[in-house]
C-alpha cells in the first residue's frame, strides 16, 4: 500500500463521506417530517389514549385527533376536545402532581358550560405497586372527584378538603388531588383561550 | 465459485444461518426471543434493513472508496435503521414499546455489516438482494424457533395464547437470560448433530 495520502486522495475520502452523511440526513429529515403527526397520534394513543377515552366516554368524535395546541405560561398544552349531543363542550389535558415515587401525571376532564370536572384518570406513575398504584388500577378514588365543581375544595380531607384518600397512600392522594388542584389553576388561566378557539375552529 | 441466485438465498436458510451457524447477532438472539410476537417482529425489522443495506451498498460499491468503506457502510445501514424505528413507531408502536432498544441496536448487529462487508461489496444487487433475504429469513426463523421453545415452556403460551390447560406451571426460568443462553446452547447442539456429514 501507498504511504500517506496527497491532498487530492484526501479531499475525494472526505466528500464521499459527507456526501452520505448529507443524503442520510436528508432522507431521514424526510421520512420524520411525513410520520412525525402519526407517531404523535400513537404516542396519545396507547400511553394517554386509554384514560382520555375513559374520560370522555359517549363522545360522538375522536379526541385525540379533535385537540388543541395552547401556548400556556412557558409550555404548549396539547387540549383534547370531547363533543357531547353535537356540543363541543368538553375539554381534557394533561398535569403532573408529585407522588410517593415520583411524578404523577394526571387527565383531566371538565365541562366548559359548568365548569364540572367530567372525570380524572392516572396516566403514568412510579407509586408503589399495590399500594399507591390503585390511584390507577382502582376507579373508587378517582370517581371521587367527578362532578366536583372547579371551586370546591378538592384537597384530600386530611388538609381539609373533601376527597378520601386511599387507605396507606396518603401521600399518592395527595399528589392526584394535587395535580387536580393544579389543573383548576390552567383552566381558569386558559377557559377564555379553550372557548375561543373552538368557536373558531367550527366557523 | 460462481453460485447462482436461489443458492445465495438458500445458504442464509440453512448452511449459514445467522445465529447458528455463523453465531452471528446474538446479542436480539438472546434477548428479545422471550415471546414468539418480538421474535418475528426483530426479524422482519432486520431483514428490511439487510436487505436495502444489501442492495444499496451493492449498488453503490464502486463509487465507494475503500479506505472509508466501513464509514459509508455504517452510514447506509443506520439511515434504514433510523427509517425502521420510524415507521414501527408510527405503525407498530405497542411492538416498538415492546422491543425497546434492540430496534436501534440493529445498527450495530454484526450480521448487517458482515454481509455489507464480505457480500454486498463483491457481489452484483441481485445476488446481494437474495444474500440479504435469505439471511434475514434465516435470522427471522432461528429467533421464532428459538421465542417458540422459551415462550411455550416459560409462559404456556404462544404467540400469546395459551397452549396448555390452566393446571400448566410455566417452567419461567426459560423466559429468563439464562433460560435465553441454555436454549440456545442446546439448539446450537442440535444444529451441529444436524449438519454432521
Amino acid at each position: 500500500m501507498e504511504r500517506g495520502l496527497n491532498m487530492r486522495e484526501m479531499l475525494k475520502l472526505f466528500i464521499a463521506v459527507v456526501v452520505f452523511s448529507a443524503v442520510s440526513g436528508g432522507v431521514l429529515a424526510t421520512i420524520q417530517s411525513a410520520t412525525k403527526e402519526k407517531i404523535e397520534y400513537q404516542q396519545l394513543k396507547f400511553v394517554k389514549g386509554p384514560t382520555i377515552k375513559a374520560i370522555m366516554e359517549g363522545s360522538s368524535n375522536d379526541p385525540l385527533i379533535d385537540r388543541l395546541m395552547i401556548q400556556d405560561e412557558a409550555a404548549k398544552r396539547n387540549i383534547f376536545i370531547g363533543e357531547f349531543d353535537g356540543k363541543r363542550n368538553t375539554v381534557a389535558f394533561e398535569v403532573f402532581g408529585k407522588g410517593y415515587g415520583g411524578v404523577l401525571g394526571v387527565i383531566v376532564g371538565v365541562n366548559l358550560d359548568n365548569d364540572e370536572i367530567v372525570g380524572i384518570g392516572v396516566t403514568t406513575h412510579s407509586e408503589t405497586p399495590g399500594v399507591g398504584s390503585r390511584a390507577k388500577s382502582d376507579p373508587s378514588f378517582a370517581a371521587q372527584f367527578k362532578g366536583k365543581s372547579m371551586k370546591d375544595p378538592l384537597q384530600i380531607k386530611a388538609d381539609g378538603g373533601e376527597i378520601d384518600a386511599m387507605s396507606g397512600a396518603t401521600i399518592t392522594s395527595r399528589g392526584v388531588s394535587g395535580a387536580v388542584i393544579e389543573a383548576t389553576k390552567v383552566y381558569e388561566r386558559l377557559k377564555p383561550v379553550i372557548i375561543e378557539k373552538i368557536k373558531e375552529n367550527k366557523g | 465459485m460462481a453460485k447462482t441466485t436461489v443458492q445465495e438465498f438458500t445458504k442464509g436458510l440453512w448452511a449459514e444461518v445467522p445465529p447458528f451457524r455463523l453465531v452471528l447477532g446474538l446479542c436480539p438472539t438472546l434477548a428479545v426471543t422471550k415471546s414468539v410476537e418480538n421474535g418475528i417482529g426483530m426479524g422482519v425489522a432486520t431483514t428490511f434493513v439487510l436487505i436495502c443495506s444489501n442492495m444499496l451498498i451493492s449498488m453503490l460499491r464502486n463509487s465507494i472508496p475503500k479506505r472509508v468503506r466501513i464509514a459509508c457502510f455504517i452510514v447506509v445501514i443506520a439511515t434504514f435503521v433510523t427509517v425502521v424505528e420510524l415507521l414501527m413507531q408510527a405503525y407498530t408502536y405497542p411492538l416498538f414499546l415492546k422491543l425497546g432498544i434492540f430496534i436501534p441496536l440493529i445498527v450495530v448487529n454484526c450480521i448487517v455489516l458482515g454481509r455489507a462487508e464480505a457480500f454486498a461489496a463483491k457481489n452484483g444487487v441481485v445476488a446481494s438482494f437474495a444474500d440479504g433475504l435469505g439471511m434475514g429469513l434465516g435470522f427471522t426463523l432461528s429467533l421464532t424457533a428459538l421465542a417458540i421453545v422459551r415462550e411455550v415452556l416459560g409462559n404456556g403460551t404462544f404467540y400469546n395464547i395459551p397452549v396448555f390447560g390452566p393446571s400448566f406451571k410455566p417452567f419461567a426460568f426459560m423466559v429468563q437470560a439464562p433460560g435465553a443462553f441454555v436454549c440456545l446452547g442446546l439448539m446450537l447442539c442440535i444444529m451441529n448433530v444436524l449438519g454432521k456429514k
